[in-house]
C-alpha cells in the first residue's frame, strides 16, 4: 500500500512556492533535532525524523505545517528510544498548557 | 555514511545493465517511491554505497552497507499517457535490495 506522503506521480495543481519569515518556535524546533543529533548524544537520526513523519496518519499529515510534523516526530522518536515516557510528557504538555498565556 | 567500500555488499549491476524495480511494500522509511516500483530501467550510474536507510530509520546500524545505483526509466514507460518526447527519461537512485536483473530485456 501507497504511503500517504508517498506522492510522487499523483494527479496535482501547480506548485506555488511560498516564503515565510520563521516564527521563533520553528528555529528552536531545528535546532533541538540538531542537538539530538550531534555524535556526541547521537538521541536521533534523520532516517528516524523521516520513519516518524510518515507514520503520521494522512489527515494529521496534511493538518500539521513543517516544523509541526518535525516536533511530532520528535516527540514519538523521544519514546520510541525512551529518553522519556507518555506519562513524563503528558505530565510536561499539561503544565506548559496551564502557563499564563 | 558515505560511500566507503569497506563493510559494503558486491556490487550484482554495472552501468547500463537492465533492471526491474522490485514490488514490495514492507512498513517503515522506504527510499524506493511507489511510482517507481515494478517498473524497468538500466543503470546510469553506481553512486557508491550506504547505510541502508531503512535499518537507520530504527535506529540500526544499516550494514553492511547497500550499493546505491542511478536507474535511468523512459517517461513513457512510466506514465501511459505521457505527451513529452519519446526520449525523455527520469532517473531515481535506488539501493540494490530493491532491483532484480531485468530477464525480458532484449
Amino acid at each position: 500500500m501507497r504511503g500517504h506522503h508517498d506522492m510522487g506521480g499523483l494527479p496535482a495543481g501547480k506548485v506555488e512556492p511560498t516564503e515565510h519569515q520563521y516564527a521563533p518556535w520553528e528555529k528552536r524546533v531545528d535546532a533541538m533535532l540538531v542537538l539530538l543529533g550531534a555524535p556526541e548524544r547521537g538521541l536521533m537520526r534523520t532516517d528516524e525524523l523521516r520513519r516518524n513523519i510518515e507514520a503520521l496518519a494522512p489527515d494529521v499529515y496534511e493538518r500539521m505545517s513543517y516544523y509541526e510534523r518535525w516536533m511530532a516526530s520528535i516527540a514519538a522518536t523521544m519514546l520510541q528510544r525512551g529518553v522519556f515516557t507518555a506519562d513524563e510528557l503528558g505530565r510536561k504538555l499539561a503544565e506548559v498548557e496551564a502557563r499564563e498565556p | 555514511m558515505s560511500g566507503g567500500q569497506a563493510d559494503a555488499l558486491p556490487v550484482h549491476f554495472g552501468v547500463g545493465d537492465k533492471v526491474r524495480v522490485r514490488v514490495a511494500h514492507p512498513p517503515g522509511h522506504l527510499r524506493t517511491p511507489w511510482y517507481i516500483r515494478g517498473q524497468r530501467g538500466a543503470v546510469e550510474r553506481i553512486c557508491g554505497a550506504f547505510a541502508n536507510p531503512e535499518e537507520l530509520a530504527y535506529n540500526r546500524p544499516g550494514l553492511p552497507r547497500q550499493p546505491l545505483y542511478r536507474i535511468r526509466f523512459r517517461q513513457t514507460d512510466l506514465w501511459p499517457d505521457y505527451a513529452g518526447p519519446k526520449t525523455d527519461t527520469v532517473e531515481v537512485e535506488i539501493y540494490q535490495h530493491w532491483l532484480e536483473p531485468d530477464e525480458a530485456a532484449p
